[in-house]
């Protein structure tokens, strides 16, 4: 035989607690938490995500080499998300010159 | 020499066939985490521009429904996590139960998605560039979440559609009898597969349905 072969009752332990945080989220979206309501939705998510990941897709018991190319997904789209929000964000440090300005405004119509 | 009919010449053992399908697998899953990472990215700038319109049109949609959705997607990763165990026993009955589960739920998905949902969205005027009828002041930019709704959810569920093919095949191989404990590798990556959207949609969910707030 090959590979790891996990026990049912595990799998079922694990769809429970999908299950759960699956209530808990929509749960906690219906109380006003102002900003933590995002934060909450997200870590739940990164909680359900790990479950799969884990248990479902054997990745406990995988070789490094399957935690590398997991490892790789997480930085690139780290690096995506990274880049285009410093974009984001710093546009307004550099003042705009006027006569753009005025191009601008010309162009929004 | 060949010591089994299940091994591939170009592989040293079993264990290492086994592992080399599977990463196989993670590094196509590694992309498909950044053709889904290019939207999510977008979506998260266009959420920042225009945050009001974004939660507004998120409390729009059912949350009833992709709750419910949740919890179907998460049971077919149940039966196909079960799936993986029957083939990895040689339980070849209990393997295409599992997998015919799994597609019935797959399915089940899918026409939730698109059946109900989709169309009762599109009646109620929320299909941008096919039939939108709100006229509020941020009319665009609720369509604009409305386009990463679609695309987002359009997208999932054609993965999903991929995934009820590749069960198909699933289940006529395993009524061939081609798989043995020696050699499910097909059933392992295509669950690998299976998961991976599961947790696309397990983001999708909050994203799309939730961080808006309910309240």
């Amino acid at each position: 035989m090959v590979g790891h072969v996990v026990h049912k009752r595990l799998y079922i332990l694990v769809f429970a607690g999908l299950i759960g945080l699956t209530a808990l989220t929509t749960g906690v979206a219906f109380i006003d938490l102002g900003k933590w309501n995002t934060l909450a939705a997200l870590a739940i998510a990164v909680c359900k995500a790990s479950l799969v990941v884990l248990f479902f897709m054997h990745l406990r018991w995988s070789s490094g080499l399957m935690r590398m190319a997991l490892l790789a997904a997480f930085v690139w789209f780290a690096i995506l998300v990274a880049l285009t929000l410093s974009d984001e964000f710093t546009r307004q440090w550099t003042p705009v010159p006027s006569s753009w300005e005025a191009r601008m405004q010309q162009n929004v119509r | 020499m060949h010591s089994s009919a299940a091994l591939a010449e170009q592989f040293d053992d079993l264990e290492q066939q086994h592992e080399s399908s599977s990463f196989g697998m993670w590094v196509f899953l590694a992309t498909e985490v950044m053709f889904f990472g290019g939207l999510f990215t977008a979506y998260i700038i266009y959420r920042n521009f225009y945050l009001s319109a974004f939660e507004a049109g998120s409390r729009l949609l059912n949350v009833k429904i992709g709750a419910a959705n949740t919890a179907v997607l998460l049971c077919s990763s149940l039966t196909m996590a079960l799936g993986v165990r029957a083939a990895q026993l040689g339980k070849k009955k209990l393997l295409i139960t599992f997998l015919v589960l799994t597609l019935l739920l797959g399915l089940a998905f899918i026409g939730i998605k698109l059946g109900l949902e989709w169309r009762h969205d599109y009646l109620e005027g929320f299909a941008p560039g096919v039939n939108w009828t709100y006229h509020g002041s941020d009319s665009r930019h609720l369509e604009l979440f409305f386009c990463f709704y679609f695309f987002l959810t359009g997208i999932h569920a054609l993965h999903m559609l991929i995934g009820v093919g590749i069960l198909t095949t699933l289940i006529i191989m395993a009524g061939r009898g081609k798989f043995s404990p020696q050699r499910y590798n097909p059933v392992e990556v295509s669950g690998l597969y299976w998961h991976f959207v599961d947790i696309v949609w397990i983001f999708l969910y909050p994203l799309l349905y939730l961080i808006g707030g309910r309240y």
